[in-house]
C-alpha cells in the first residue's frame, strides 16, 4: 500500500500520446477543433481506484492517528470487559467520526461516502469492534435519516446523532434472520399513533444507542410491503433492551435483544413512507455491506501489519522465517488477496458515490472481504506460531473478530444469492 | 488582542526510518511520509488556545518549502489557524535553506502582517537546528522567550516559563516577541473531520522569498551526509559489582 500512497500524492496528469499530438497539428482548422475535443475526451485518464482526494487522504491520516493513539490503549481491556469505553465513544463524536457524511448544516463533516469507508478501514486496523459502532451509525442510520427523513426529522435527530447519540438499526428477529422481511414485529394504528409489539435480535450497538430505526409491519396482510421504518427513542415506555450477548468476537460491541411491549409512537416517527421500510432496508444495507467490507479489509490489513515484522525478526534454522520461500509465497498470496478485496470495496464505494446501481458489487465486496479477512487471520496465526495462539498477541483477537464478517449484514451465502440473482437477470433470455 | 504568526515546517514523519541517498548528498525524501514538525504542532496549538481565550485576534501560519508544504499549512488551518502563507522554495534552493533564511522570511512577513507575536517550534526534528526563533528575534530586534513550557499574556507583556537545565525559569518580556515552543507547553489537538472540511475554505497565499526581498542564496555547501555509526552490541552483566568493575576498566568512573 505504501507504493500506492506515494503514487497517489502525485498529481494525475492526463497523458496525450504522440500520435494524438500529431493529428492535432496536421489537421485543418475546423477538423482540428472536433478532433481536439475528441482527443481530450479519449485521453482523460481515469483515476485509479486507490486514488484519494486531498481531503480523503487527510481524513484517513487523521483517523489513523486517532485510532492508534486514542483507541489502541483500550483494545484489550474493552475486548475482555465487553463494552466500548466512554472516552472512545466521546473521541468518535468529538472528532466528527459519527457524522462523516451528514451535511454541515446539521453539524456533520459533509464528507464523501469514501471517507466513511476509509474511516471504518482505519479504525478496524486497530479495533474492528469500535469500527462497527462508527460504521453502522454512519452508513445505515445517519444516511437513512439524511436521505429519506423529512425536514423536521433531520433537524431533530441529525444534530444529536452527530454530537452525542449512538444509534442502532433493528431488522433481525429471533425467527427472521436471512429471511428478514418475514419479520413479525407489528405496528398497529391507534388514532394518529402506532403501537409497536414484538422483538428484535442481534441488534448491534443497541447497548449504547439512544436512537433506533425499527422495522415493523404496519399492514401484515400486505406482506413485506407492510414493513415500515420507525424512529424510536431508547427511553420510550414499553421498549426494553436486554443484556448484551456473549460473543466469539467483536466482544466490545454490544449486541442485544430488544422487546416492544405496546410501545406507542406518533405517526411522525415513520421514516419515509408507510410500507416502505423494506425499501429503506434494501437500499441502505447496500451501503452497510460496503462498510462491512471496509471493516474486513481494515481488519485483515491490521492483522497483516502486526504479523509481518515478526516474521522478519523471528529466527529459526539460523535465519529469519521470512527468508523461506515457502513463507514468502504464502505472505505474497495473502497480500494479493487483501489488495483485491480493497479494490472491490473501493470500487463499490465509488460506484455508490456516482449514483450507480451497487447491489451486486456491494455483495461481492462484502463476500470477498469477509472471506479474505478470515483467511488472513488464520494465516497470520500460523506465521506467528505458538505466540500467535496466545492472548499476549493481537492476532487471536483479529481471528475471532473476523468471523462475524461472513455472518452479519447478510451471510456469505445470502451475498452469493444476491450475486446469483443478478447473474440470472443478466443472462436470462 | 494580539495577531499571531506561527511557523510550520514540513518534515519527514517521526515514525519513518531515515535513509541516506546513495550519492550521500542528502536523505531520501521521495515517497516518504511527511507531516508537520511536532514542535510546530505545539506552537499552532498554543496560538489556537490564545484565540479561544480571546487573547489572539488572528493566527497566520507560514511554511517555507516545496509545493507539498501546503499540506502542513492545511493541517494548521484545520487545527484553527485563520490563514496560511506558503513561501515557495524548491529543489536545490530548499536543500540549502537554513534558519537564517527562514528567520528573515518570518521577520518580513511579521512586519507585513503587523503581527505582535511569533510562535515557532523550538526546533525541527529533521535538522535539529534550534535557531529560527532566536534569529528571528534578532532580525526584528524583538525580545525572545525560548523553550516555553507556559505562556501567560498580561497587559502589554508576557510571562513565560522556560525549561532550562537546572529547572524552570520564569521571565517577563514585552510584546512584540518571539516564542519557541517546548515539548510540555501543551498537547496539540487533532484536526476534526468537520474542521478539515472547513479548512478548505480558508485562504492560502503563495509567495516567493524574492517577493519578500529575502536573499536565500546558500550559506552552506553540503559535502557529505553520512549514516550515524552502527552501535556496538551491549553486554548483559550478572550484577552491580561486575558493572562497576567493567566501568572502572573502561575508565568511565574513577
Amino acid at each position: 500500500m505504501n507504493s500506492c500512497r506515494t503514487f497517489l500524492t502525485k498529481q494525475v496528469v492526463p497523458i496525450i500520446s504522440n500520435t494524438y499530438k500529431k493529428t492535432i497539428t496536421t489537421t485543418s482548422g475546423k477538423f482540428q477543433q472536433t478532433e481536439a475535443r475528441e482527443v481530450i475526451e479519449s485521453t482523460e485518464c481515469p483515476k485509479p481506484l486507490t486514488f484519494l482526494t486531498e481531503d480523503e487522504q487527510m481524513m484517513k491520516e487523521t483517523v489513523r492517528r486517532l485510532a492508534v493513539e486514542q483507541i489502541g490503549p483500550y483494545v484489550r481491556e474493552m475486548d475482555t470487559e465487553g463494552f466500548i469505553k466512554q472516552p472512545v465513544i466521546d473521541m468518535l463524536f468529538q472528532n466528527g467520526l459519527m457524522g462523516i457524511e451528514v451535511d454541515s448544516e446539521y453539524g456533520g463533516a459533509g464528507c464523501s461516502f469514501m471517507t466513511t469507508v476509509l474511516t471504518v478501514e482505519e479504525i478496524s486496523k486497530v479495533d474492528p469492534a469500535v469500527a462497527v459502532l462508527a460504521d453502522l451509525h454512519n452508513t445505515l442510520i445517519n444516511n437513512a435519516i439524511s436521505k429519506v427523513g423529512n425536514k423536521e426529522q433531520k433537524a431533530h435527530y441529525l444534530p444529536r446523532l452527530v454530537t452525542n447519540t449512538c444509534s442502532s438499526f433493528a431488522l433481525s428477529e429471533p425467527s427472521s434472520g436471512s429471511d428478514a422481511f418475514s419479520l413479525k414485529t407489528t405496528a398497529k394504528k391507534d388514532g394518529s399513533d402506532y403501537i409497536i409489539n414484538g422483538s428484535k435480535m442481534w441488534i448491534s450497538n443497541s447497548d449504547v444507542a439512544g436512537i433506533f430505526l425499527i422495522m415493523a409491519n404496519a399492514n401484515p396482510s400486505a406482506g413485506y410491503k407492510g414493513i415500515t421504518c420507525f424512529i424510536v427513542e431508547r427511553d420510550t415506555p414499553g421498549f426494553t433492551i436486554a443484556k448484551p450477548e456473549k460473543k466469539l468476537g467483536i466482544c466490545a460491541s454490544g449486541t442485544c435483544m430488544l422487546s416492544f411491549d405496546n410501545v406507542r409512537v406518533p405517526e411522525t416517527a415513520i421514516l419515509g413512507k408507510l410500507g416502505e421500510g423494506y425499501k429503506i432496508s434494501a437500499r441502505f444495507l447496500n451501503e452497510g455491506r460496503i462498510g462491512i467490507a471496509a471493516q474486513m479489509i481494515g481488519l485483515a490489513q491490521g492483522c497483516f501489519d502486526a504479523t509481518i515484522p515478526y516474521t522478519m525478526e523471528r529466527t529459526q534454522f539460523g535465519r529469519p522465517i521470512y527468508s523461506n520461500q515457502g513463507m514468502q509465497y504464502q505472505i505474497a498470496h495473502i497480500a494479493s488477496e487483501i489488495e483485491a478485496a480493497r479494490l472491490l470495496t473501493y470500487n463499490a464505494a465509488r460506484l455508490l458515490e456516482n449514483g450507480a446501481p451497487v447491489a451486486k458489487e456491494a455483495a461481492i465486496a462484502k463476500y470477498i472481504a469477509s472471506e479474505v479477512a478470515q483467511q488472513t487471520t488464520i494465516k497470520c496465526i500460523d506465521w506467528m506460531g505458538g505466540v500467535g495462539f496466545t492472548k499476549d498477541f493481537i492476532q487471536e483477537k483479529f481471528y475471532r473478530d473476523a468471523k462475524i464478517g461472513s455472518i452479519y449484514e447478510g451471510t456469505s451465502n445470502m451475498q452469493l444469492s444476491t450475486i446469483a440473482k443478478h447473474i440470472e437477470k443478466e443472462y436470462k433470455k | 488582542m494580539v495577531r499571531v504568526l506561527v511557523g510550520v515546517k514540513r518534515v519527514i514523519d517521526y515514525a519513518v526510518k531515515i535513509r541516506v541517498k546513495p550519492d550521500k548528498m542528502g536523505v531520501v525524501t521521495d515517497g516518504v511520509k511527511h507531516s508537520m514538525n511536532p514542535f510546530d504542532e505545539i506552537a499552532v496549538e498554543e496560538a489556537v488556545r490564545m484565540k479561544e481565550k480571546k487573547v489572539a485576534s488572528e493566527i497566520i501560519a507560514v511554511s517555507c518549502g516545496p509545493p507539498q508544504s501546503q499540506e502542513v499549512i492545511r493541517t494548521a488551518l484545520a487545527m484553527g489557524v485563520d490563514k496560511g502563507i506558503h513561501v515557495e522554495v524548491s529543489g536545490s534552493e530548499y536543500e540549502t535553506l537554513q534558519p537564517i533564511h527562514v528567520s528573515k522570511i518570518l521577520a518580513k512577513i511579521a512586519q507585513k502582517e503587523n503581527v505582535d507575536l511569533i510562535i515557532v517550534g523550538k526546533q525541527a526534528i529533521d535538522d535539529d537546528s534550534n535557531q529560527t526563533a532566536q534569529m528571528t528575534a534578532a532580525v526584528l530586534n524583538w525580545p525572545q522567550a525560548t523553550f516555553a513550557s507556559k505562556v501567560e499574556k498580561g497587559d502589554k507583556e508576557l510571562t513565560v516559563t522556560r525549561e532550562v537545565d537546572g529547572g524552570l525559569e520564569t521571565i517577563k518580556c514585552k510584546i512584540p516577541a518571539v516564542i519557541s515552543a517546548d515539548l510540555r507547553l501543551n498537547e496539540p489537538r487533532y484536526a476534526t473531520l468537520p474542521n478539515i472540511m472547513k479548512a478548505k475554505k480558508k485562504p492560502i497565499t503563495k509567495m516567493t522569498p524574492q517577493d519578500l526581498g529575502v536573499d536565500i542564496s546558500p550559506r552552506i555547501k553540503i559535502l557529505s551526509v553520512e549514516d550515524p555509526p552502527v552501535r556496538q552490541a551491549g553486554v548483559i552483566l550478572p550484577d552491580v559489582d561486575s558493572l562497576v568493575t567493567k566501568l572502572k576498566e573502561g575508565g568511565h568512573i574513577p
